[in-house]
């Protein structure tokens, strides 16, 4: 077969979400290449739905997506630690509310 | 049952076709797309076959059929055997056939048989999703490059003939191909026109694929396929 090998010409990556079944949210699952984004919601359904993994997909570009970076991690997620008020732990349960 | 045999070895060997592509495919993620699609025809083919050499009843299974018939045993299109060529060749034939296996399988899935109702009823919601694939390359390349363009038109210029095969009058038969062909056009002259791309004038096409008389392209191809279950028979992984 003469079929010219190439490499990734410049396609875009994609990261695509899933969605397992109705009632539950959209879970990223993993990334991509595609041309567009027609293309990379087809994709998406050969790559990472073969086995009803979903009913429903979302596909973003990747370079759409803005992402903590983990130089921030204390700043971001480390004052959190020790603030235990923000736990709804401090008042008495009703009576009667078993499943509050 | 010959009827049964052309539906299956039509889907049979298109899948053995697109399976070339695995590992050689332009991307990735195309490579598993052209996969999936054979996967859905092989598995159409198995059922077909399978329920053909049932009505034959001389007790040849889907194997025998698959791997212990010679070329002009088999009745499939001449459209499918034809080489891959380049992409666009094999989008286009693509194209053609899942434009032709959808109104195809839709007609089958309300027919009388019910054992071939439900074969059909399956394979048309794959087949659905062939011809999305084949529509949106046919497109991305006729109305993309220059070169792309070109490509395209060459390949839906060369395989247009083919289509004349596909369409030929079959009375007898549970649903008569030439009653398909205006579904056929529809499925695929606005996707023609959306790539840009020149609607082939109608004329002469090649046939006896059905009879049995094919390219010399097949025989290569089932010598591929059969190579292995002839030297080791009822060989499994």
């Amino acid at each position: 077969m003469t079929v010219p090998r190439q490499g990734r010409a410049g396609w875009p990556l994609w990261e695509v979400f899933v969605r397992a079944r109705r009632g539950l949210s959209h879970t990223h699952v993993g990334s991509l290449h595609a041309p567009d984004a027609e293309l990379a919601l087809r994709n998406a359904r050969d790559l990472y739905t073969r086995r009803q993994e979903g009913v429903s997909i979302w596909v973003v570009p990747a370079q759409a997506i803005t992402a903590s970076s983990p130089d921030e991690k204390d700043a971001f997620f480390e004052p959190a630690a020790d603030k235990v008020y923000r736990h709804p732990t401090f008042y008495p349960v009703p009576d009667g509310a078993a499943h509050l | 049952m010959e009827y049964l045999l052309g539906l299956g070895d039509d889907a049979l060997v298109a899948a053995q076709r697109l399976g070339e592509w695995v590992t050689v495919a332009p991307e990735l993620e195309e490579d598993v797309a052209l996969a999936n699609i054979a996967l859905d025809q092989l598995g159409a083919a198995r059922l077909l076959l399978g329920y053909a050499g049932e009505l034959e009843g001389a007790g040849r299974d889907e194997d025998a059929l698959a791997y212990l018939r010679s070329d002009r045993e088999y009745r499939n299109c001449l459209l499918v055997e034809l080489p891959n060529g380049d992409f666009a060749t094999t989008m286009a034939k693509l194209l053609l056939l899942s434009a032709y296996q959808l109104p195809l399988y839709a007609a089958l899935s309300v027919g009388a048989d019910e054992r071939l109702a439900a074969i059909a009823g399956k394979a048309r919601k794959e087949v659905a999703y062939h011809l999305d694939h084949a529509s949106l390359w046919t497109v991305r390349l006729g109305d993309g490059t220059e070169e792309s363009h070109r490509r395209m038109q060459a390949a839906v210029d060369e395989l247009w003939p083919y289509t004349v095969e596909l369409f030929a009058a079959d009375p007898a038969a549970p649903v008569d191909p030439a009653g398909l062909r205006s579904a056929f056009l529809a499925n695929v002259e606005p996707v023609l026109e959306t790539a840009t791309l020149d609607r082939p004038a109608d004329g002469w096409g090649p046939d006896g694929g059905r009879a049995g008389l094919h390219t010399e392209h097949l025989s290569y191809l089932l010598a591929e396929m059969q190579v292995l279950h002839r030297a080791h028979p009822g060989a499994r992984w």
